[in-house]
C-alpha cells in the first residue's frame, strides 16, 4: 500500500480553486518532488495532506490513516518543515526540540538519543545551547529538519525547503535531506520551484493552477521533450545552417555567432554531421533537455516567468488572507 | 483525545514558563508599572486621603489591588503570545503537533495564569516593607483566589488574541481594554462610595471582584469592622455591596469563576475554529 494516497484532491478558497481534483500516490521510501510556480497549489496541497487545511473535495490518506478523519494519527506519523521558520526564537535548540518531544509523546530516552544523532547529524550539536536568535538561516532550517524527525516519522513534508537560502546552504542542505534518507529509510515529500532541486527527487509532479500536468521520473520527463540542443559554430555559419535544413531538413536559429538546432538524438547526430561537413568547426555542443524545458513544455511558460499578471495577484491576496 | 487535550494542556504551559524564567527583563518591566503606581498614589495620595474607614491606610487599600492589576497585566500578555505565536510561526509547529486545540488553547490560559501568580508572589515581597503582615494562612487563601483570577483573565486576554493578526492590532485593543478595566475596578476608590452610574460600570467589571476578594483576604478584620461602621454615617465602606448584600470573598471568587469560565469556553470555541 502506498505511503501516501490522494484521491480526487480539492481545495475551494471562496471562488476561488487553489487545487483541483488532484490524484497520486507515492510509495515508500521515495523522495517525491512536487515542481511548479508560485501559488500553483504546491503549499495548499501539503497543507491539506499533513491536516492544517481541510479539503473542499476528495481525500486523502498518509501512513494509513485518514487525513480529515484521523487527523492526530497523520500528524504523529509526519514531520514537517514549512517554508517560513516555525522555531521559537527565544528558546534554545535543544528547548526547541524538546517542546516538540514533549508535544509528540515521544518517551525520554528516544528524545535524548535522537537530539544528539540529529543534531550531530545536522551539524548543530556544538549550538545546541544557544537561543535560535543567535542563528543563521541555513542553520534554522537545519534545526527544524532536525526536530521535524525527533519523534520518528514515516513522512517528513518538506515545503520549500531551501527557499531564500544561498546556494552553497542549499547544497548543504540537500546533502543532509540524502543523507537521512539513506540512514533513516524516509519518505520524503517535497515541493519546491527550483528545477535543480527537483532533481534530487525520485519522482516529480508537475503542477501548475492547481492540476498535475505531469508526472513521473525526472529522466522520463524529460524524455518527453523532443531531444536535445546542438549548438555549433564555424568559420562560415551560414553554410552550416544551410546544410543543416538542406541534408538534413532540421529547423536551425542562428544567433550571435553560433547555430543552435534541436535533434532527438544528439550524440548520433554529432558525428554525422561532423563528417559531412563542408567546411571548418570552430566548436560543437551538445545540451540534454532541462525540467526547465519540461516545464516549458507541458504549460508552454517558463517556471521562473514570475510576470504578475491579474491572476497571480489574485492568487497572492487569497492566499494571504487564508493563512 | 484526552491524552491530547491533556498533554496539550501541560506542554503549552510548560513552554510558557521557561519564556518566563528565561526572560529576565519581563519579569522585572511587568513588576516596574504596578510599583510605579504604589508609590505614586500609595505615597502621594496617602496623605490628602487620610484614613478609610476602619482606620485602613490607604496605601493598604491599594495594595492588594496593584496586586490584582498586577495579575491583569500579565495574565492579559498570554493574549499575546498567542499572537507572537502566530507572527512568527510557532503556532503551527503546535497547530501541526498531535495536540487537541481544547488542550493547546488552556495551556496557553494555564501557563499565563502560572506566570501571573509568580508575579503576583514576587509582589508579596513588598506587603512586609509597606507594613502589611503575610501569615501561612494568608498565602493559602490568596494562591487559589489569585489562580482563578489570573485564568478568568487569560481567558479573556485569549479570546482577544484568536482572531488578531499582528501584535500591533493586539497591543491597541489591550490597551482599550486594560486601563477601563484597571481604573474602575476599585483599586484606587472604595466602590460603594461613588456616584451611583460609576458603581453600576465598576460592578459590570470582573476585576472589581478579584480586587475585593483579595483586599478582604489582607485586610479581613478593619473591613468587618468597616462594614459595620457604615450605618454610622460618616464613613465609607471599603467593600463592594450588591442589592444591599455585602459581598464575601467567596462570593467574589464565585463571580470572577462564572465569568472565567464563560470567556475560557468562548476562547477555546473562537480558537477551536481557527485554521492555520
Amino acid at each position: 500500500m502506498p505511503i501516501i494516497q490522494v484521491n480526487n484532491l480539492g481545495k475551494r478558497f471562496r471562488d476561488f480553486d487553489a487545487v483541483k481534483d488532484v490524484s497520486f500516490e507515492v510509495e515508500e521510501g521515495e523522495v517525491f518532488g512536487f515542481l511548479g510556480p508560485n501559488g500553483a497549489g504546491k503549499t495548499t496541497t501539503i497543507n491539506m495532506l499533513c491536516t492544517l487545511l481541510r479539503p473542499t473535495s476528495g481525500g486523502a490518506t498518509v501512513a494509513g490513516s485518514d487525513i480529515i478523519k484521523q487527523k492526530n494519527a497523520v500528524r504523529r506519523s509526519i514531520g514537517l518543515v514549512f517554508q517560513e521558520t516555525t522555531l521559537d526564537d527565544h528558546l534554545t535548540a535543544e528547548q526547541n526540540i524538546l517542546f516538540h518531544a514533549l508535544a509528540y509523546g515521544v518517551s525520554s530516552d528516544v528524545r535524548k538519543r535522537r537530539t544528539k544523532e540529529l543534531l550531530t547529524l545536522m551539524g548543530l550539536w556544538d549550538r545546541r545551547k544557544d537561543k535560535i536568535r543567535t542563528y543563521s538561516g541555513g542553520m534554522k532550517r537545519r534545526l527544524e529538519i532536525a526536530r521535524g524527525l525527533v519523534h520518528l516519522p514515516q513522512v517528513l513534508f518538506l515545503d520549500e525547503p531551501t527557499l531564500g537560502l544561498d546556494p552553497q546552504t542549499r547544497n548543504r542542505i540537500w546533502e543532509y535531506i540524502l543523507g537521512l534518507r539513506e540512514k533513516e529509510g524516509l519518505t520524503i515529500f517535497l515541493t519546491t520551484h527550483y528545477m535543480d532541486e527537483a532533481e534530487n527527487s525520485d519522482r516529480i509532479a508537475v503542477i501548475d493552477n492547481g492540476k498535475i500536468v505531469a508526472m513521473d521520473t525526472p529522466t522520463a520527463l524529460k524524455s518527453q521533450v523532443s531531444g536535445d540542443t546542438v549548438t555549433i559554430s564555424s568559420d562560415n555559419n551560414d553554410l552550416v545552417e544551410k546544410e543543416l535544413k538542406e541534408k538534413y531538413s532540421l529547423t536551425p536559429v542562428n544567433t550571435n555567432g553560433t547555430v543552435s538546432v534541436r535533434v532527438t538524438n544528439g550524440e548520433e547526430f554529432i558525428p554525422q554531421f561532423v563528417q559531412g561537413f563542408g567546411g571548418t568547426l570552430r566548436t560543437i555542443g551538445l545540451r540534454r533537455p532541462t525540467l526547465e524545458d519540461v516545464f516549458l513544455h507541458v504549460t508552454g511558460r517558463q517556471i521562473r516567468d514570475e510576470k504578475v499578471d491579474e491572476q497571480t495577484l489574485m492568487r497572492q491576496a487569497m492566499r494571504a488572507r487564508h493563512r | 483525545m484526552i491524552t491530547e487535550t491533556y498533554r496539550g494542556i501541560w506542554v503549552v504551559a510548560f513552554r510558557e514558563l521557561l519564556h518566563f524564567v528565561s526572560d529576565r527583563t519581563r519579569i522585572i518591566s511587568s513588576l516596574m508599572f504596578p510599583l510605579m503606581f504604589l508609590v505614586v498614589f500609595g505615597a502621594g495620595f496617602s496623605r490628602i486621603v487620610g484614613g478609610l474607614a476602619g482606620g485602613v491606610d490607604f496605601i493598604h487599600f491599594i495594595y492588594p489591588g496593584i496586586l490584582a492589576m498586577t495579575v491583569l497585566t500579565s495574565s492579559l500578555l498570554s493574549g499575546t503570545s498567542v499572537v507572537v505565536d502566530r507572527e512568527h510561526g510557532f503556532l503551527k509547529e503546535v497547530l501541526v503537533a498531535p495536540l487537541s486545540r481544547v488542550g493547546v488553547i488552556l495551556g496557553k490560559a494555564l501557563g499565563g495564569s502560572l506566570t501571573s501568580l509568580l508575579q503576583g508572589m514576587i509582589m508579596l515581597v513588598i506587603a512586609p516593607i509597606i507594613g502589611l503582615s503575610i501569615t501561612p494562612l494568608l498565602v493559602v487563601k490568596l494562591l487559589p483566589t489569585l489562580l482563578i483570577l489570573s485564568l478568568a483573565l487569560s481567558g479573556l486576554g485569549i479570546l482577544m488574541a484568536t482572531r488578531m493578526h499582528s501584535q500591533q492590532g493586539f497591543q491597541f485593543l489591550m490597551q482599550l481594554i486594560v486601563f477601563p478595566l484597571m481604573f474602575l475596578a476599585g483599586v484606587f476608590f472604595p466602590v460603594d462610595g461613588v456616584p451611583v452610574w460609576l458603581q453600576i460600570v465598576a460592578k459590570v467589571n470582573p476585576l472589581t471582584y478579584g480586587v475585593d476578594a483579595i483586599r478582604q483576604i489582607f485586610l479581613a478584620p478593619q473591613i468587618t469592622n468597616a462594614a459595620a461602621e457604615v450605618s454610622g454615617g460618616e464613613v465609607v465602606s471599603t467593600g463592594i455591596t450588591l442589592s444591599g448584600h455585602r459581598m464575601g470573598v467567596v462570593e467574589d471568587i464565585m463571580v470572577i469563576g462564572l465569568i472565567g469560565f464563560v470567556l475560557l469556553l468562548a476562547g477555546v470555541w473562537s480558537f477551536s475554529r481557527t485554521e492555520a
